[in-house]
């Protein structure tokens, strides 16, 4: 650790301004959902008397939707994992024919809105009965996760020395097994970061579950609060309670994983 | 030996099976299949009957002639410059500050990312929250500071929506453009500083000869994927506004939800999202070279 220069502190405060005028809506959210229900006109700015009555309304009508967003994020976390690092894996590694050809649709799917895959995916699901179902949500989620996974772990194991692996290849461990235990153990800081990423992800989108699910059995949080809005105007301190709570994972992963998340954005952007 | 080599390949193309069959499924089969939903008519009765005939481009033509689509092109072109604009220049600014040492510095760059990592409806619903004219915060402050007796109509104004929901916008976009541009900023090599202050230049002098020329690579990348990601953005209008009031915040890619999902015109709502594809993927392009030329820089 090098020590700060003592003449930063003036920087150091109209940092914390400029921050706290960047992060005011946050802070307002919060402030919002600890007021009592009804505080239409004129909230508190600080709350003096937190009232938790919102977050018991939150929990008891989006509790379920907090649980489908996790699972469905978790699948797609596992989905994204299983089907990206074996294929970033050859990508970095093998020198197959048509290697730039795959890179380029990977990069290509980025610029395809989601929209585009909603409309086509709903007459299939139609036809497939996926609509409403956690598979299907996950399905149609992974399409962020898996080219995202592709990227990342790619540019990664594209770092892995060629020694290593023909070292494994020469004791005779098969291609899987090398995978298994030697590049995926060298990786897994990007697998981290990968996981984290498509975690969010998933736990954010909006669109497919606008789309993808026309009734309450699989509801994620999202639509939750997008309905929540159209139904309660009147009860914003349990909107606002639902928001924070779905802002836990974001919250977490960047005191948790600061590291890992400045390294996502990057890497993600300048692949 | 010739086997064992096609074996041995065949091994290997197992490895991207799986993902390229995923892509394709889900990337291949929808952009043809909107293609193909673009020349047929859809009606609510199709999902029940069936019947969906090929209507050759009258969705294309019925698009294009309608009187909403030149205001729902120009709100998508103002949203997505002026989105890309003020959160570039933003960002710029906060990368350039957070370039001085001082103390707590990544600490704070890293709070900086909240606003891009939490769920666009999280941030949505709290905007609209803060903007309601009668009840939120911003207005109540305007009203007490005697600035502003009335309040303004934020979102429920036809011409403020717009320049609301792209404020909203460029909120969220800041920390992405400050991380990346910080990160090509820290690439630039101290000595050259130096060199220019060995010059006699001032800040502003090494800003521009300096800076700027050795950023550019980054400043492309920047701009064509917040471009990409702009002109797509859906959640946010849907929460805040909903497109309103009076369809004022219209984008391409609202109207293609609102077609295919609220009046079941799957067949306009392709259409729709074909003209979105065609110019996310021009954006693609320029990206692609743009980020050949930030990787040989």
């Amino acid at each position: 650790m090098k020590r700060a220069p003592k003449r930063g502190w003036p920087s150091t405060i109209v940092g914390i301004f400029l921050l706290a005028l960047m992060l005011f809506p946050v802070y307002w959210m919060v402030n919002a959902s600890l007021q009592p229900a009804g505080n239409a006109l004129y909230g508190a700015w600080f709350p003096f008397h937190p009232d938790f009555s919102g977050y018991a309304t939150a929990l008891r009508d989006q509790g379920r939707n907090l649980v489908t967003s996790l699972v469905v994020a978790l699948g797609s976390v596992a989905l994204s994992l299983v089907l990206a690092a074996p294929a970033a894996y050859a990508l970095a590694q093998f020198r197959l024919r048509g290697t730039n050809l795959v890179v380029f649709g990977v990069l290509i799917t980025q610029m395809v809105p989601s929209i585009v895959v909603a409309n086509a995916l709903y007459s299939a699901y139609t036809d497939l009965g996926l609509l409403n179902s956690y598979l299907g949500l996950i399905l149609a989620d992974s399409t962020a996760g898996v080219p995202f996974a592709i990227i990342i772990l790619r540019s990664f194991m594209q770092g892995i020395p060629r020694e290593i692996i023909d070292a494994a290849r020469v004791d005779g461990a098969g291609r899987l097994r090398v995978l298994r235990s030697v590049a995926l153990p060298v990786s897994v800081n990007a697998l981290i970061t990968t996981a984290l990423f498509t975690f969010l992800f998933t736990w954010s989108d909006f669109l497919f579950a606008l789309t993808l699910t026309t009734t309450e059995t699989v509801r994620p949080i999202t639509l939750g609060i997008y309905q929540y809005i159209g139904a309660h105007t009147n009860q914003w301190n349990a909107i606002m309670a639902t928001a924070v709570l779905a802002s836990v994972p974001a919250a977490v992963l960047l005191v948790v994983a600061q590291r890992h998340v400045a390294a996502g954005v990057t890497s993600g952007a300048t692949e | 030996m010739v086997r064992a080599r096609r074996w041995e390949s065949l091994a290997q193309g197992m490895f991207i099976v799986p993902a390229a069959a995923y892509l394709l499924l889900f990337f291949g089969y929808p952009i043809v299949k909107n293609i193909v939903m673009s020349f047929q008519q859809y009606t609510p009765a199709t999902f029940y009957t069936g019947a969906a005939p090929f209507v050759g481009v009258e969705n294309y033509s019925r698009i294009l002639s309608s009187d909403l689509f030149p205001k729902v092109l120009l709100t998508t072109v103002l949203f997505t410059a002026g989105s890309l604009f003020v959160q570039f220049v933003l960002g710029l600014a906060f990368a350039l500050f957070f370039q001085r040492r001082f103390p707590l510095a990544g600490v704070l760059r890293s709070l900086l990312l909240l606003p891009w990592l939490l769920p666009l409806v999280v941030s949505g619903t709290t905007w609209r929250w803060m903007l309601d004219t009668d009840s939120g915060v911003v207005n109540s402050t305007l009203r007490h500071l005697h600035l502003l007796p009335s309040g303004i109509p934020w979102l429920t104004g036809t011409s403020q929506a717009l320049v609301s929901v792209i404020l909203i916008n460029i909120w969220v976009g800041i920390p992405f453009n400050t991380t990346i541009l910080y990160g090509g900023l820290q690439d630039i090599p101290t000595h050259l500083y130096e060199a220019a202050k060995l010059d006699g230049a001032g800040p502003v002098k090494s800003f521009r000869h300096v800076t700027w020329p050795l950023l550019r690579p980054v400043v492309s990348v920047v701009v064509v994927l917040g471009a990409v990601y702009t002109v797509k953005v859906l959640d946010i209008i849907l929460v805040v506004t909903g497109g309103g009031p009076a369809d004022a915040t219209e984008t391409l890619a609202t109207q293609s939800y609102e077609l295919s999902f609220q009046q079941f015109e799957f067949g306009r709502g392709a259409a729709m999202s074909n003209l979105l594809i065609v110019i996310s993927l021009v954006f693609a392009l320029v990206y692609l070279r743009a980020n050949r030329r930030a990787k040989n820089a």
